[in-house]
């Protein structure tokens, strides 16, 4: 396989949960560098989507490509195999996630939390581990709390480890979803500080936020989903200022 | 109005602590019933003191502590470490496994532990030799007599061992269910497999859970290995009954063997309090004190009221000077 310069290729991606359709046949490219916002409703799919794209979800329809290579399968000739757990999680390494409600690891420091994965799945030194860490710590503010634990953090600090500790293995891709959505509104700026250097450093970003100001300045492109389709997709501004579609329009009052 | 009596300057909190005049009711309460229970059976002519003092120290009986100590340690470690396998079996996608996880426990908490006990002290009689060699052949690698192989102690070990399995499977199972889902996905996102994400996200946290349910468990085990007294292995129990049975002082023996049974009770709490101590980490703001800190921290709170009162009855002389 070739290197192409799309990082996500998602083509014609279905997902149903029971009987309930959640994606109806997604299709999105994602060049390399890009950093995308994806807005929509509760239950439009976004979060789906995302786990899709890591595999936390198998995908009952399509197909989705990052980096080149198909998630969750193998392709050979015209048939498709299921992947075995631990080429699963080898194609994980490269994609960052970062979750709504943080997801920290409370038996271990912020320290800990980042390091630990580097360690036991990349095989790295402690030393070489504990250095990039600390590096990562200042990058996010958070030099001076390496040790706490989260539950001594405020949501805001635990937000920014948990960027850390997907950026310790040193991603390609990073997913958000909803990244400050359970934070005090005083504590959403450090989070968003933290993405916007991440997003000028050129990395891949696909963001679920209802951060309109945030989005009309660091995303690249918008794309607007409901009900599992991708309704809408542009320029923020465009999206924003001038949407094209009813639904988007509809949704667009509720939240403005 | 008058003038006030001098603040002090800084604002550190100087209050007299709250007096709770209930709970030394309470504790005068329980040692007036402790002393009359225990002033009744200490006069009491049938019991033989002298008999407590002579065999609580018998080398007989010391063997049997030991005996019963080990036995307790060794079928409780065993046991842990099946009942966290048949835990991750009972929960996974393999529906073989889930069953045969299943069947394990349903059979080893569905029969009598004395039946269980009895069974492989019986072993012999079922099987005279194990052998290890080609199935429905003559060909052995080796071969040896049942009684050999698994004497009374180790048969014994091996039945307290598997059916404490049963139990404490599902104690793990319940530990396990309990960590929230958020954690095996940020494991996972992270690319760790499923088996390290186990190992080092799921269980350390579930210790939490599962350690004061399995400090229960011990202390059953220590008291369910006076079972073995049927397979005649010299632990505590078997130990006080036979000196009992030559010198007829049922009551006195019991006494030994109890006083015995109260102090490895007491003794294995201290590891329970340092485990759940440890894994507590990181879930509440504080760990709790040990006693030494609790010490310590009473001692302080002790002075600290004496300097209250001493303060408080200074202001109250200046005052009336
Ligand atoms: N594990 C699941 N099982 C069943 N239904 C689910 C599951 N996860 C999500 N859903 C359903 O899928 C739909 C899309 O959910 P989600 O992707 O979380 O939406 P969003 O993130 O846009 O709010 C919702 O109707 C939700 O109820
Ligand atoms: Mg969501």
């Amino acid at each position: 396989m070739n290197d192409t310069d799309l990082m996500v290729d998602a083509r014609g991606v279905r997902k149903w949960f029971g009987t309930h359709e959640v994606l109806k046949s997604i299709s999105l490219t994602i060049p390399r560098g890009e950093v995308l916002s994806l807005l929509g409703p509760s239950g439009s799919g976004k979060s789906t989507f995302l786990r899709c794209i890591n595999h936390l979800e198998a995908i009952d329809g399509g197909r989705i490509y990052v980096d080149d290579e198909l998630i969750g399968y193998k392709e050979r000739g015209d048939k498709i195999y299921e992947m075995k757990p631990r080429e699963i999680a080898k194609q994980r390494r490269k994609i960052g996630m970062v979750f709504q409600r943080f997801n920290l690891f409370p038996h271990m420091t912020a320290l800990g939390n980042i390091i630990d994965a580097p360690m036991g799945v990349n095989g790295e030194s402690k030393e070489e581990a504990t250095a990039q860490a600390l590096q990562l710590l200042d990058r996010v503010g958070l030099a001076d709390r390496a040790d706490a634990y989260p539950a001594q953090l405020s949501g805001g600090q635990q937000q920014r480890v948990a960027i850390a500790r997907a950026l310790a293995m040193k991603p390609k891709l990073m997913l958000f979803d909803e990244p400050t959505s359970a934070l005090d509104p005083e504590l959403v700026g450090d989070v968003l500080d933290v993405m916007r250097d991440l997003a000028k450093s050129g990395m891949t970003m696909i963001v679920v936020t209802h951060e309109i100001g945030f989005s009309r300045e660091v995303a690249d492109r918008m794309v607007f989903m409901d009900d599992g389709i991708v309704v809408e997709a542009g320029a923020p501004n465009d999206v924003l200022d001038n949407p094209q579609h009813p639904r988007t329009q509809a949704f667009l009052e509720s939240v403005l | 109005m008058t003038t006030d009596v001098e603040r002090s300057t800084d604002d550190d909190v100087v209050a007299i602590p709250l007096r709770h005049p209930w709970r030394w009711v309470a504790a005068a309460a329980v040692i007036v019933v402790l002393g009359l229970l225990f002033n009744s059976l200490w006069t009491n002519e049938n019991i033989q003191k002298q008999y407590i003092w002579q065999f609580v120290f018998d080398p007989r009986i010391l063997k049997g502590v030991w005996i019963t100590l080990i036995v307790t340690i060794i079928s409780m470690v065993v046991a842990t470490i099946l009942a966290i396998i048949l835990a991750i079996m009972r929960m996974s996608a393999n529906p073989v496994l889930r069953g045969v996880s299943f069947l394990y426990i349903w059979f080893f908490r569905g029969t009598p532990l004395l039946v269980q006990i009895v069974f492989w002290g019986y072993l012999g009689l079922l099987y005279k030799q194990i052998s290890l060699g080609v199935p429905l052949t003559d060909f052995h690698i080796f071969a040896v007599d049942t009684n050999t192989l698994i004497p009374a102690l180790v048969g014994g070990v091996i039945a307290l061992s598997l059916n404490e399995a049963a139990y404490a499977a599902e104690i793990v199972r319940a530990g396990l269910l309990s960590i929230d889902h958020g954690q095996r996905e940020a494991a996972y996102s992270l690319g760790m497999g499923p088996g390290y994400t186990l190992r080092r996200i799921i269980l350390p946290q579930s210790m939490k859970v599962i350690i004061p349910p399995m400090g229960n468990e011990t202390i059953s085990m220590l008291k369910n290995t006076s079972l073995l007294a049927v397979v005649a292995v010299p632990e505590l129990y078997t130990a006080s009954s036979q000196i009992s049975s030559g010198n007829l002082r049922q009551v006195e023996l019991l006494i030994v063997a109890s006083l015995w049974y109260l102090f490895i009770t007491s003794v294995l709490s201290v590891p329970q309090f340092y485990l759940e101590r440890y894994y507590a980490r990181g879930n509440s703001r504080q760990l709790p004190p040990t006693p030494y800190q609790q010490l310590k921290q009473n001692i302080a709170r002790m002075r600290g009221r004496a300097d209250n009162r001493r303060v408080a009855a200074k202001a109250r002389e200046e005052m009336s000077a």
